[in-house]
């Protein structure tokens, strides 16, 4: 059955049609005004757009980006080489090779570190359990960087050296994390030998 | 034909190509930047230039040019089943008037070649030119009998391009001006009566004998609104853009028209829109006349600053150029604020509302002009 729906009545003003195109007028115009006569970004203008190639709008504090591996004072990495980030990471995409230090290295027997670290950032899902997972605040994605374009596929996958040189957002290499060296007054001294 | 009146006519001439040869281009530009600056978008600004190692893109100014070289590059396709010689005649006979329709317009007053670098004395003498192409005695009457044409343009356009879409477009453009032509030449004959003549010049000179409140739009509103209304449907602009509505027609009796003829099309809209703007200025907006501005220089509470009849001139193109670009912009900005009609409320607002309108206004302004003159 058919249902007949009213047309919906209006007013002297709506049917005379010139006021209400004044009214739109009126917000386009002040639109218009408000965009044309103010510099993008400030206060009084609308337009939200970042011309992106040339502007970029600023990572949050704690974006994930590229990993980093930290240093020591002395410039090695703090990585240990325990492969607990290769462990957590869900798309197996950190492969390490742990060694051993030279048997009159202090640190033998203390530690180890990694030969090789290689990281394929194609296969990397920048979920950040790496980071979380490491007990020695070695990798972290704090470098406030996101890949960088490539045709190469080689260049997506980053050895020790690479992932070294990368610096934090604030350029330092290291973190704010103290490490507590064996035989530093803060070392808790727990190591192979109960010291 | 004396030399200077010759020199004169050729100088004219390329004052007028360089005004339409600048308008359109702009036009185009004003269009997309200014529809972006009202949806709070950039809009155009990529196309640049590199100088000195400076990257120059001038505000998007660049893009026009950029779409008249991709035009020239772009394949010229006639469609197989369409008519060819027609395919090459659209584009032509719809561009072509409009410009046609800049000779009669006046840019500015009478020129006097002997008194140009000194005060305009109250007889002037000597050698004179009008600041027009040319000036016909059946005025304002030439350019409707000249735009009128335009729709054979569009109406070929549609019928030749064998395509259904661009045949209902081509049939609607041939609808909508042809109905809009009896409102928009009816709307003008309260101004003719009040002014007592059909030249534009004669008309602009009435208007600034009377200052600033004898201006058409003061003295005759209502047919400023329906002429207004009416040469945007006849320039097949928005809220009047059916013939080439995309969202039903895809885009009308230009579909299958690329390249430069396509390009032709666009120019001619956007020519057409200046023209009428030109139009709308002479009439309702004084032309080239600016308050407080006569013949030797400004008058105010009694005190008269002098100006060269040079300068005076200049000022009056300027004034009128500058009128001009205003009503373009304000078209633009009515172009991007309504939303599209639908077609039987374009031909009900056309014969139902806007015809007896500009009759009554006929009536009322020849009721007053009878009584107490113009």
């Amino acid at each position: 059955m058919a249902k007949l729906i009213p047309k919906p009545k209006m007013s002297a003003a709506e049917a005379a049609y010139v006021p209400e195109i004044a009214k739109g007028l009126r917000v386009t115009i002040g639109h218009f005004i408000r965009n044309t006569f103010s510099a993008r970004g400030s206060e009084r203008s609308d337009i939200e757009t970042i011309d992106y190639p040339l502007e970029k709008r600023e990572y949050p504090e704690r974006f994930r980006g590229v990993h980093r591996l930290t240093l020591r004072s002395d410039g090695s990495p703090r990585c240990v080489a325990c492969l607990c980030c290769s462990t957590a990471c869900p798309a197996q995409c950190i492969h390490i090779e742990p060694a051993e230090y030279d048997a009159n290295d202090p640190k033998h027997g203390y530690e180890r570190y990694p030969k090789v670290f290689v990281i394929d950032e194609l296969r990397c899902i920048f979920c950040g359990f790496c980071v979380e997972a490491c007990p020695c605040d070695a990798i972290r994605m704090d470098s406030g960087l996101h890949m960088p374009a490539s045709t190469r596929r080689e260049h997506f996958i980053f050895d020790k050296e690479m992932l070294m040189a990368i610096p934090a957002a604030d350029g330092s290499h290291q973190t704010r994390n103290p490490r507590h060296e064996p035989g530093d007054p803060t070392h808790p001294g727990l190591d192979r030998d109960h010291h | 034909m004396e030399t200077f009146q010759v020199a004169a006519l050729i100088g004219k001439l390329i004052f007028v190509v360089g005004v339409i040869l600048l308008f359109s281009p702009l036009m185009a530009w004003a269009d997309r930047k200014q529809s972006a600056m009202i949806q709070d978008r950039m809009g155009p600004n990529k196309a640049s230039v590199t100088l000195g190692g400076k990257k120059i893109s001038l505000g998007g100014l660049l893009h026009p040019l950029a779409d008249a070289v991709k035009f020239m590059w772009k394949e010229n396709f006639i469609p197989p089943e369409g008519d060819k010689l027609l395919h090459a005649l659209g584009p032509l006979i719809s561009i072509i008037p409009t410009f046609a329709a800049f000779g009669v317009i006046p840019f500015g007053g009478m020129i006097y070649l002997d008194h140009l670098f000194d005060v305009l004395p109250a007889a002037p003498g000597g050698p004179a030119f009008p600041f027009q192409v040319a000036s016909l005695n059946v005025g304002v009457l030439y350019v409707f009998a000249v735009t009128g044409t335009g729709v054979v343009g569009a109406a070929i356009a549609g019928y030749c391009s064998n395509n259904k879409y661009a045949l209902l477009g081509g049939l609607r453009a041939a609808g909508q001006m042809v109905s809009y032509e009896v409102t928009l030449g009816l709307s003008l004959v309260g101004c003719f009566m009040l002014y007592n003549t059909l030249l534009l010049e004669d008309m602009v000179q009435w208007q600034h004998d009377r200052g600033l409140l004898g201006w058409g739009i003061f003295r005759q509103p209502l047919a400023f609104i329906l002429f207004y209304v009416g040469s945007i449907a006849e320039t097949k602009r928005v809220p009047f853009d059916l013939p080439e509505g995309e969202s039903e027609l895809a885009a009308g009796y230009f579909m299958e028209y690329s390249g430069m003829k396509f390009g032709m099309f666009m120019m001619g809209e956007y020519v057409a829109t200046v023209v009428t703007c030109c139009l709308l200025t002479t009439i309702f907006f004084g032309g080239w006349s600016l308050p407080l501005l006569h013949a030797d220089g400004f008058h105010l509470f009694g005190a008269t600053l002098q100006l060269n009849h040079l300068i005076v001139s200049i000022i009056g193109v300027l004034t009128f150029l500058i009128k001009t670009s205003l009503l373009c912009w304000f078209t633009l900005m009515i172009r991007w604020s309504l939303p599209r009609f639908r077609y039987d409320q374009v031909m009900k607002l056309c014969w139902r509302y806007m015809l007896p309108l500009s009759l009554l206004n006929i009536l009322v302004t020849g009721i007053v002009v009878l009584l107490w003159g113009n």
